[in-house]
């Protein structure tokens, strides 16, 4: 067994044995003393009594000298998300290339495949050793709280602990089996068995996300936070699959900018041509991979806060208002740095293309039309000033900057930004290639008036029921928005696929040929992702405010409070730092096992078996 | 290894743009700290000073002008509702047991669906689910101290006369809050639970009780079928009875119900013969 196997096994088993440990500890540690209701009711259909949520005090909560146990469980809980969300997502996509490569009969699918999947392999030790981190910090510093989830969701966590023999298995077969399951049947045999890694993989996730999601949105629980016994209810509670879908989107968008990133160095780090084209399309293709999954991601994140809107009203409107409404405007930039950074490398990725020159003017709009959304997603609304200047301006909203604030602006913004990505994408398409269809001009048109009309759509809808409508219509009028942008996005592409079905190429595609700066579009990409997920974390937990589960277990510690924005966000980019770190240690890692150094004379002369 | 270094360095400066832009970027924000449940000294309380600690809870733990504002439009504003709360004990919706305007505004907060202003139900309930919280829960938790002194101050901002009484003292004031806040363990047990929880009183008569926005249901076992009935609550506008308009009633509860409880109302329908 080699020692990048033994390690991932032994990462494995430091999470199972965590969990065993926790739970003894749970148990042992935890007497009475916590003071709790009296009462106690029986589960709905069991027998079995529950009782409520402790009622705790600050003293409830153990400290450890030199330990902060709330930003332990915070870093601990972000960096396992991180390493989970690159090793669940790889897989995603090595799977979709792999089909494609089977499909296609072209090999460098396999191989690109191949290496997607040995990138991720060394990091789902280290996902596991910071699971068992998490549980071991929560065990410690919230051992109250650990108890009551583990009492809720005690199945489920033993059936995630054990799941992760399967998706052992499950990996190892898929990685280590690459070139033994090759041709004909077996390949098919190997195809299964990625399926089945991606299954067991997302089953883990969701099982997770029950867990969170259950902090936010509890169900099977009453007031008191009684559990009735109905683990379903609670597992499937209203944020769940919200956050599934997010979650998924998110991990592939996060994934490929990571294996992005990785090829963007392995390009600039190669000085062999063949290396540089090999790694160019590796990048080109991990860089397609996270657009596809970010183009839809700002629905999905509509949707879950929709979600937590119908759930809570009050939560909804802590999330967008107060100090949380400043966070947006970090996250504007964020979101706007990616669609600028993969929009940027799309379009010095044209360079590729000797037809390319016919589609260069139309970039510097796209450009304007990207920063131009970026500007009006990044105004805030309610701007907090002192009093000469609120009564210099005659209150808190700018009397022009302040319409852009709102979120019928933002909604609009949004759409914009995705569809001249789109646009990008279309360009890049065609760059290289002539229709041969009879057809063209008429398409062309068809894709004209799409677009147009589209665009119309998505501004007529945000600003009549965004400024002339009440609340209700302003918040119901972005439906039709994401369904608009939607339908350009497949149509367009529906249309301009079969218009450039056969096309005649113009020249051969020279990958490679792309300026280094593009590859700091793709580190750009990643490093923002990897910020933005810990920010977006810092919110998904900080809407509970100063409960552990809403409104029913109160979180009394003394860090019970909601940490301010800038000190979040130096955390998050202390874990950032450490993840990126790791990752590079990863890559290194990947590369060693082929590296081999002559031992010279070292060894003495053997005689043969 | 030149390469590294440019892409850390890359890479650092990316981030360390991010973290000044968050510290320096927009403006420091402390968020407030959790709320502290405030000593009340009852006993020798004015109803000035109880008025003025219902402003504070108001303006406060209540979390009340969050939707109760003229920004959002989530909420009813409160700025002259006193007129109107009598119209809406004559309402045929108005499914409570409030007689009062005190009685009214008790109610509306600890049972906030018992009547839902037009136009602020929670979506596709056809307003008779409230998006309100019940105050007295977990995530505002006011006490029945609390309850009455913002009655007090809202009757107050009204011009009108304080009826509310200060409370003896809090721990019976408390005990009140308990037994009001709680919630019954689903699955449901029993029939008249469950037309609680689903608020079907504030449309349907059951033994002789209740509204007449939907048919009268005291003899429906003796009318339809276990089938029909199931129907009905799953889809609504399946079948409509004459004279009844369609859309009314709420398309959501196979999502709300528990499915013992669905056969546990089926079965009593079908029992009322």
């Amino acid at each position: 067994m080699s020692n990048k196997r033994s390690g991932a096994w032994s990462g494995g088993f430091v999470l199972l044995v965590a969990l065993l440990l926790a739970g003894a500890f749970a148990l042992v540690y935890l007497d009475s003393g916590v003071a709790v209701a009296a009462e106690v009711s029986a589960a709905a259909d069991t027998g079995v009594t529950y009782a409520p949520a402790p009622k705790l005090t600050a003293d409830d909560y153990p400290r450890v000298d030199r330990f902060n146990g709330r930003v332990a469980v915070w870093l601990a809980a972000q960096m396992h998300l991180w390493f989970a969300a690159f090793v669940l997502a790889v897989p995603i996509f090595v799977f979709i290339i792999e089909a494609i490569g089977m499909r296609t009969r072209d090999k460098r699918y396999d191989d690109m495949a191949y290496e997607f999947i040995k990138v991720s392999i060394t990091a789902y030790s280290i996902t596991a050793i910071f699971g068992g981190l998490l549980v071991f910090f929560l065990t410690i510093f919230y051992p109250h709280l650990f108890q009551y989830l583990t009492t809720i969701f005690k199945e489920s966590m033993v059936y995630y602990a054990l799941l992760f023999f399967a998706e052992s298995a499950a990996l190892y077969i898929y990685y280590y089996g690459w070139h033994w399951l090759q041709g004909g049947f077996r390949k098919w045999v190997h195809l299964t068995v990625g399926l089945l890694l991606n299954a067991v993989g997302t089953t883990l996730m969701f099982l997770a996300n029950a867990w969170a999601t259950f902090m936010m949105s509890p169900a099977g629980v009453d007031r008191a936070g009684v559990f009735s016994g109905d683990t379903w209810a609670a597992i499937h509670n209203v944020l769940w699959n919200p956050l599934n879908i997010h979650r998924v989107l998110a991990n592939i968008a996060f994934g490929g900018s990571i294996v992005g990133a990785y090829a963007a160095f392995k390009f600039l780090s190669s000085t062999v041509a063949k290396e540089k084209a090999h790694y160019d399309w590796m990048g080109y293709n991990a860089n397609f991979i996270a657009i596809c999954a970010l183009l839809p991601l700002p629905f999905a994140g509509y949707y879950l806060t929709a979600e937590i809107y119908a759930y809570s009203q009050q939560m909804g409107i802590t999330s967008m208002g107060g100090i949380f409404a400043w966070l947006f405007i970090i996250q504007a930039v964020l979101i706007g740095t990616l669609f600028l950074s993969a929009n940027y490398y799309l379009w010095c990725g044209m360079g590729r293309s000797d037809g390319a020159e016919r589609y260069n003017k139309y970039v510097k709009y796209l450009a304007i039309g990207i920063i131009g959304a970026f500007l009006v997603w990044f105004t805030p609304h309610t701007l907090v000033l002192t009093n000469e200047e609120l009564k210099a301006l005659g209150g808190p909203y700018h009397k022009y900057l302040g319409p852009l604030g709102i979120m019928p602006a933002k909604n609009m913004a949004v759409n914009m930004m995705i569809i001249f990505t789109t646009i990008s994408f279309l360009i890049y398409r065609r760059a290289n290639k002539i229709p041969i269809v009879s057809w063209v001009s008429q398409g062309n048109a068809v894709l004209y008036a799409l677009f147009a009309t589209g665009i119309l759509n998505i501004l007529f809808l945000g600003i009549y029921h965004g400024y002339f409508t009440n609340t209700v219509y302003k918040v119901a009028s972005s439906i039709p928005q994401v369904l608009t942008t939607l339908t350009i996005i497949v149509a367009s592409t529906v249309i301009d696929a079969s218009m450039y079905k056969g096309a005649k190429q113009v020249a051969p595609l020279h990958w490679g040929r792309i300026p280094d700066r593009a590859q700091y579009a793709l580190f750009l990409l990643a490093v923002a992702f990897t910020w933005l997920m810990g920010l977006m974390g810092y919110i998904r937990s900080g809407l509970r405010q100063h409960w552990h589960v809403k409104d029913i277990f109160r979180d009394a510690s003394p860090d019970a409070f909601t940490p301010t924005l800038g000190y979040a966000a130096n955390v998050v980019s202390i874990g950032t730092i450490l993840f990126l770190t790791l990752l590079i240690f990863i890559f290194w890692l990947s590369q060693l096992a082929g590296q081999k150094t002559s031992s010279g004379d070292y060894w003495k002369a053997q005689e043969p078996w | 290894m030149v390469n590294l270094a440019k892409v850390v360095a890359f890479s650092l400066l990316t981030i360390g743009f991010f973290a000044f832009f968050a510290n320096f970027g927009i403006p420091e924000i402390k968020p407030a700290p959790p709320p502290v449940d405030e000593e009340l000294d009852l006993s020798s309380m004015t109803m000035e000073g109880f008025v003025a600690l219902g402003d504070r809870i108001f303006n406060g733990k209540g979390t009340c002008t969050l939707c109760h504002n003229p920004v959002g439009g989530r909420a009813p504003l409160l700025d002259d509702a006193a007129a109107r709360i009598r119209e809406r004990l004559r309402d045929p919706r108005y499914g409570g047991q409030a007689q009062t305007l005190e009685a009214y505004l008790r109610e509306s907060m600890l049972e906030p669906s018992v009547f839902v202003v037009a136009g602020f139900g929670k979506a596709g309930t056809s307003d008779t689910e409230s998006p309100m919280p019940v105050v007295s829960g977990g995530g505002i938790g006011m006490s029945e101290a609390d309850i009455s002194a913002v009655i007090a101050y809202l009757q107050d901002r009204w011009g009108l006369d304080i009826t509310v009484e200060i409370p003896a003292d809090v721990a019976e004031a408390q005990v009140a809050e308990t037994s009001m806040a709680a919630t019954p363990v689903r699955p449901l047990k029993s029939p008249q639970a469950a037309f609680t929880q689903f608020a079907c009183t504030a449309c349907h008569i059951f033994e002789e009780a209740g509204g007449q926005v939907g048919p009268n249901l005291s003899r429906i076992g003796a009318q339809r079928d276990r089938e029909y009935l199931r129907r009905a609550i799953l889809d609504p506008n399946a079948d409509i009875s004459d004279g009844f308009v369609p859309n009314l009633m709420p398309g959501t509860y196979a999502e709300q119900m528990y499915a013992s409880e669905l056969e546990m109302i089926v079965d009593y329908l079908a029992g009322l013969e």
